[in-house]
């Protein structure tokens, strides 16, 4: 995942030749890596998908380590903190992957904090009970692993590589939720009842992860005609439903769609309408924590300037030194 | 490997570095993805914590990433040209008789 300069094409042949080799190696399924030529489409497309991937694993940190202090036991609190750590590490995977594009990491964070790029508008929602963190490890991790499984053959090689490497540690994420809501289900009528609220609570935003429906979905078809992305939303949507109700069965939860039903002759479930209005309204900003999750994020990056400033001094004296130091001997 | 990414808002943006982590003793180090970091000894640390938090590695490197040169991409063909043309090389070029053992 080095930096790469990106490539300029002032050459003296045009591009048409780079084009067709961009084009050739993406139809092979090869990999497009850093140093490669291609269109400047593509790289800003995949700067906008990496950083507002990056972004949510970041934001994402912040519903779950709301339960932090107040874990249950011993176990689900380290399991929680080793999770959460986790989704920092993702964000600084995919930071790297969209820094070889040639955009730099302050100016990643710059467009975040000023909302100009976005996250995922799934964390604008809040963790009110703890069975909330049992409900975010099952379907929004799971929902997550749904749409990142493909991206692992992405036709850029950092994100792609980024992406197994995430993959690998996600699903401790989802089994972690799922026997977490497990317990409670199998719990007290009242611990029963707050997973199945929680789950009541998650299950539509979940489905809105996968984005719009394929034929509002602005950027979708060039991005399979480039293989940044594999499948559809609506296809990645169908998958997750189909795989969450024997789940859900599993658990002796139900999942809250009066409409969900097996559809024997798709060999699919059928499912509700979901309500795109909200997804809008979250995405515009207006969800129920929107402006606490970037506040919070605004002063975390703020509180910390003196620890970066501090830590960049001391290498910069200590490089001074040794330099110094060099000379004499 | 490159020009440093462009600069921002602090300008004070941490260099960048290469992580190659060693998996088990007797492999070689492989490229696990880069970071940023003030100084080497930081970029260990910060590496530790993002590339091995679940033993995945026995030993690490970082490089700094403007510390590597890298070929050119556009120069591929002409410059690994050298090897294509050289089957004899490659033990499948020579044919020996049926049946003589361990060659
Ligand atoms: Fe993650
Ligand atoms: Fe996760």
């Amino acid at each position: 995942m080095a930096t790469a300069a990106p490539q300029q094409t002032a050459r003296p042949d045009g591009t048409a030749g780079f084009q067709a080799a961009f084009d050739a190696a993406v139809a092979a399924d090869e990999r497009i890596e850093p140093r490669d030529w291609m269109p400047d489409a593509y790289r800003a497309t995949l700067v906008r998908q990496i950083a507002q991937h990056a972004h949510s694993e970041i934001i994402g940190m912040q519903p779950e380590a709301n339960w932090i202090t107040r874990a249950p036991s011993l176990r689900r609190k380290a399991i929680l903190m080793a999770k959460v750590q986790d989704e920092a590490g993702h964000g600084l995977y995919l930071y790297s992957a969209a820094e070889t594009l040639g955009t730099g990491r302050d100016e990643l964070l710059d467009k975040l904090h000023s909302g100009r790029q976005k996250y995922s508008s799934i964390f604008n929602y809040p963790t009110l009970t703890w069975a909330d963190v049992g409900a975010i490890g099952w379907l929004v991790d799971g929902a997550a692993i749904t749409n990142q499984v493909p991206l692992c053959r992405c036709s850029y090689g950092p994100y792609a590589r980024a992406m197994v490497r995430i993959c690998k540690e996600e699903s401790f994420h989802q089994r972690q939720g799922y026997e977490l809501l497990l317990a409670l289900s199998r719990g007290t009528e009242a611990q029963h009842a707050m997973a199945q609220d929680a789950v009541d609570r998650w299950w539509w935003p979940s489905l809105m992860m996968f984005g719009p429906p394929d034929d509002e979905s602005a950027h979708s078809a060039q991005s399979m005609e480039w293989k940044i992305k594999r499948h559809s939303n609506d296809e990645l949507r169908q998958r997750f439903v189909d795989i969450c109700v024997p789940q859900a069965e599993s658990l002796g939860l139900t999942l809250p769609d009066p409409e969900l039903r097996w559809n024997e002759e798709r060999g699919q479930h059928d499912f509700g309408p979901i309500d795109w209005t909200e997804f809008k309204q979250v995405l515009k900003g207006n969800g129920p924590c929107n402006e606490q999750r970037i506040t919070q994020r605004r002063r975390a990056h703020d509180e910390g300037a003196w620890v970066r400033e501090a830590a960049a001094a001391h290498a910069a004296k200590h490089s001074k030194a040794t330099t110094e130091e060099g000379r004499a001997a | 490997m490159s020009e440093t990414p462009s600069s921002t808002s602090s300008g004070q943006e941490w260099p960048l570095w290469e992580v190659f982590v060693r998996s088990r003793r007797g492999l070689a180090h492989t490229h696990a993805g880069s970071l940023h970091a003030p100084d080497a000894e930081l970029a260990l640390r910060n590496a530790r914590d993002l590339y091995t938090r679940r033993g995945e590695g026995v030993s690490l490197w970082v490089v700094p990433s403007a510390a590597i040169t890298a070929s050119s991409p556009d120069e591929k063909d002409p410059f690994f040209e050298p090897s294509a043309d050289k089957p004899y090389r490659h033990p499948t070029f020579y044919e020996i008789p049926e049946g003589v053992k361990h060659l």
